[in-house]
């Protein structure tokens, strides 16, 4: 089931005018930001079916753009993004594209800071609920609802039992957890969706793990 | 988790627990959160909706666009000064749901139920509902999660979403679970609020969503002033005892069936229905300028 909350019906609360293409995008780039973890220099925003069709009507532009400024979906400076992306040195662009991808409410995030550069597609699904479905290529089914680690590895063996004894000494639940790749034996990446947000310590301590590369959270 | 409206009821009667009841202890199952948590979290929810619609009626809202904004205030006014044909309570819900998408369009604070879009009819039926029923705080909030029990069937057998399919899938899904809510507030059973979601969304069913511009505005504002007025005319229809002959899931599922077919054109596109219309394409020039696509 995909809706599992009340709130997911009854809610947001958002700046409008759409759920599926205001609040929805914002939290797509929130969710970028997020795994971004710092102000991006620049950011390209791709995208597809009726977010091409539609986005200046729905404002999705400036949600995306609130979004990856750090903006929820209440935030009253949404409205305001373009102005404040420029106050803080951030160029955006928009590029409509013409592919049919499976999904109406398609977006590829890119964001860029110094040689740093991430890539993240992600959905709108209804409502204002998000799925991110690929981050630097790789697969993975994200709900950005959850807090959630993501962990970046050589595609050993013994790397996700590491990472899971690491998180049972913490006492850290796992509601969810996939792991993939792009080819074998190159690097790949674990989604760990947990019951609580996770500390500074627990991630260092991951990131300590013999073949971690990186490890980045989404929170609450 | 009850995964259909008929689970849901029967859930109900056989723990002898209103709709609202089910829904609140299902959120406090499957997170692991308090009574008073969820509670108080929907009850925020009811106060935005409650600003909205305050806003709506009172202030001279107007969108970027300017193609909508100030109906819920005329209606309103219009109500005080005139004997009206319909009917006070009915056009009190509809300027109020009307009220709540024009702060909506206008890019204003509101709370999505199921979507914005479709913004307008729980919000707007509800205090409407409200000056006729006289209900307790608790039992607005109630209100609330009876939608969003309904709704919630909806979203995980159907769509909320007008991309996905049609406006049928937001403020058709939006009527019937306001039409659902309304018949637990003024003391219908759980069945009688499925027979009441079942009517409302068969009127509903095949409604396209053709925004102007793609702009959510024309016609999204009116047509929740309708879906109000359906919400109301069907949950009387339940409470009289009238049932449907389809039952509430195989209409939803009718509705999923229907929006799959649905042409994109039609699935919030802006490219078909009223948007393609001479009028609604002239608008999208004006607003967007001539070159736009």
């Amino acid at each position: 089931m995909k809706y599992r909350s009340v709130f997911d019906i009854i809610g947001p609360v958002m700046v409008g005018p759409s759920s599926s293409h205001t609040a929805g995008a914002a939290r797509i780039g929130l969710v970028a930001r997020q795994l971004f973890q710092k102000e991006p220099e620049w950011a390209a925003f791709h995208l597809y079916g009726s977010f091409a069709k539609t986005y200046q009507g729905h404002g999705t532009d400036v949600a995306l753009v609130g979004g990856i400024l750090g903006f929820d979906t209440f935030d009253t400076r949404m409205t305001e993004s373009f102005k404040y992306a420029e106050d803080k040195g951030v160029s955006y662009s928009f590029y409509e594209e013409e592919a049919n991808l499976d999904h109406p409410n398609t977006v590829k995030i890119r964001l860029g800071a110094g040689k740093e550069e991430m890539e993240l597609v992600g959905i709108s699904i209804g409502g204002g609920k998000v799925e991110i479905k690929e981050l630097n290529g790789f697969e993975l089914r994200l709900s950005g609802n959850h807090p959630a680690i993501l962990v970046v590895h050589d595609d050993r063996y013994g790397t996700i039992a590491s990472v899971s004894t690491k998180l049972a000494e913490y006492e850290i639940n796992i509601g969810h957890m996939e792991v993939s790749r792009k080819e074998q034996g190159k690097e790949a990446l674990m989604v760990i969706e947990v019951d609580q947000n996770i500390d500074e310590k627990t991630m260092g301590e991951l990131t300590k793990l013999e073949h971690v590369k990186k490890v980045t959270k989404i929170h609450d | 988790m009850f995964r259909n409206v008929e689970e849901l009821v029967e859930l109900c009667e056989t723990k002898n627990l209103p709709v609202s009841e089910i829904m609140i202890r299902q959120e406090m199952e499957v997170h692991e959160r308090s009574y008073e948590e969820i509670f108080s979290q929907m009850e925020r929810n009811l106060d935005v909706m409650e600003r909205a619609v305050n806003r709506g009626i009172t202030e001279q809202v107007k969108s970027v666009s300017g193609l909508t904004g100030g109906d819920g205030k005329k209606l309103n006014e219009y109500m005080q000064l005139n004997e009206t044909l319909s009917g006070n309570l009915i056009l009190d819900a509809v300027s109020k749901a009307m009220a709540t998408n024009e702060v909506n369009a206008a890019m204003g604070t509101i709370c999505a139920t199921p979507t914005a879009g479709a913004a307008g009819v729980v919000p707007g039926t509800l205090f409407a509902v409200k000056e006729k029923l006289n209900p307790s705080r608790e039992q607005m909030v109630r209100y609330l999660f009876v939608s969003g029990a309904f709704g919630f069937v909806v979203a995980n057998n159907a769509s909320i979403s007008g991309a996905a399919g049609g406006c049928q899938a937001e403020v058709g899904s939006a009527t019937g679970m306001a039409a659902a809510a309304i018949v637990e507030m003024a003391g219908g059973t759980p069945r009688q609020s499925a027979q009441a979601m079942a009517m409302a969304l068969k009127n509903m069913l095949g409604l396209v969503c053709d925004p102007v511009a793609g702009l959510v505005e024309v016609p999204c504002v009116k047509r929740n002033a309708f879906g109000a007025s359906n919400a109301l005319v069907a949950a009387d229809l339940a409470l009289a005892g009238i049932e449907s002959r389809i039952p509430c899931d195989e209409v939803i599922d009718a509705m999923y069936r229907i929006g799959e077919t649905m042409p994109s054109t039609l699935r919030e596109t802006g490219e078909g229905g009223l948007a393609a219309t001479p009028t609604g394409v002239r608008y999208k020039e004006q607003i967007f300028g001539s070159g736009s696509k």
